[in-house]
């Protein structure tokens, strides 16, 4: 199926995350699809597959913060239909600031997604340990 | 907005799967026990709100990402 995109023009796209809810602030929002934005797999884009304007840009937390841990709810393992914990994929929304280097992820609200049914949620964690700013080029002080 | 006043202990039904009840107040705090569906999502509002506004912020321009990986691709 043929979409326009925010970045990358017109593309045909065979895989799309299905967000049942959408999400916060775009309710409608359920259809998105991964596009990678740079060569070495950092950034990700999440393009609606409805609105061509609409796109985040993701990253794995991990690559910015080696220890962010968090605990699933049933209720999401539930809605998601995840099996296993192999089939988690976890992405991070980056607010991008200019300059760059004071970009920010989104550790508070990470997107979760079942890599076996392309289920997808963003999902706000209830721990006060995460905010919806942390910088990704700076080190965590402790 | 509809508003009843409830003592400690007191509960408030909503619909036919909610029911919020008054657990404990002290000075200004009150703790309030929610009972839902699994499906029914609850926040506290201004941390929903929070992000809310943090996605629609990171919805928009990224000029200057593309600058940051136009510069690192030329290295």
């Amino acid at each position: 199926m043929k979409i326009q995109t925010k970045y990358h023009g017109e593309i045909e796209v065979t895989e799309f995350l299905q967000f049942e809810k959408g999400i916060p602030g775009f309710p409608d929002e359920k259809k998105f699809t991964l596009i990678p934005l740079s060569d070495d797999g950092v950034f990700t884009v999440l393009q609606s597959a409805e609105t061509p304007q609409l796109a985040f840009i993701l990253s794995s937390p991990f690559n910015f913060f080696k220890e962010y841990d968090f605990q699933l709810e049933d209720s999401v393992v539930e809605e998601l239909n995840l099996e296993s914990e192999e089939d988690v994929v976890v992405y991070s929304i980056l607010t991008v600031q200019d300059p760059f280097e004071k970009t920010t992820a989104n550790l508070q609200a990470p997107v979760i997604i079942n890599s076996k049914n392309s289920k997808a949620k963003q999902v706000i964690l209830h721990t006060f340990d995460y905010k919806t700013k942390h910088p990704i080029f700076e080190k965590v002080k402790g | 907005m509809l508003v009843l006043t409830r003592k400690n202990g007191e509960t408030i039904k909503i619909g036919d799967d909610i029911e919020i009840t008054i657990v404990a107040s002290k000075n200004d705090q009150v703790k309030i026990g929610i009972k839902a569906p699994k499906n029914v999502e609850i926040y506290r509002k201004e941390i929903y709100d929070m992000i809310t506004s943090e996605n629609q912020q990171a919805s928009k321009d990224i000029s200057a990402l593309l600058k940051f990986m136009s510069k690192s691709e030329k290295n």
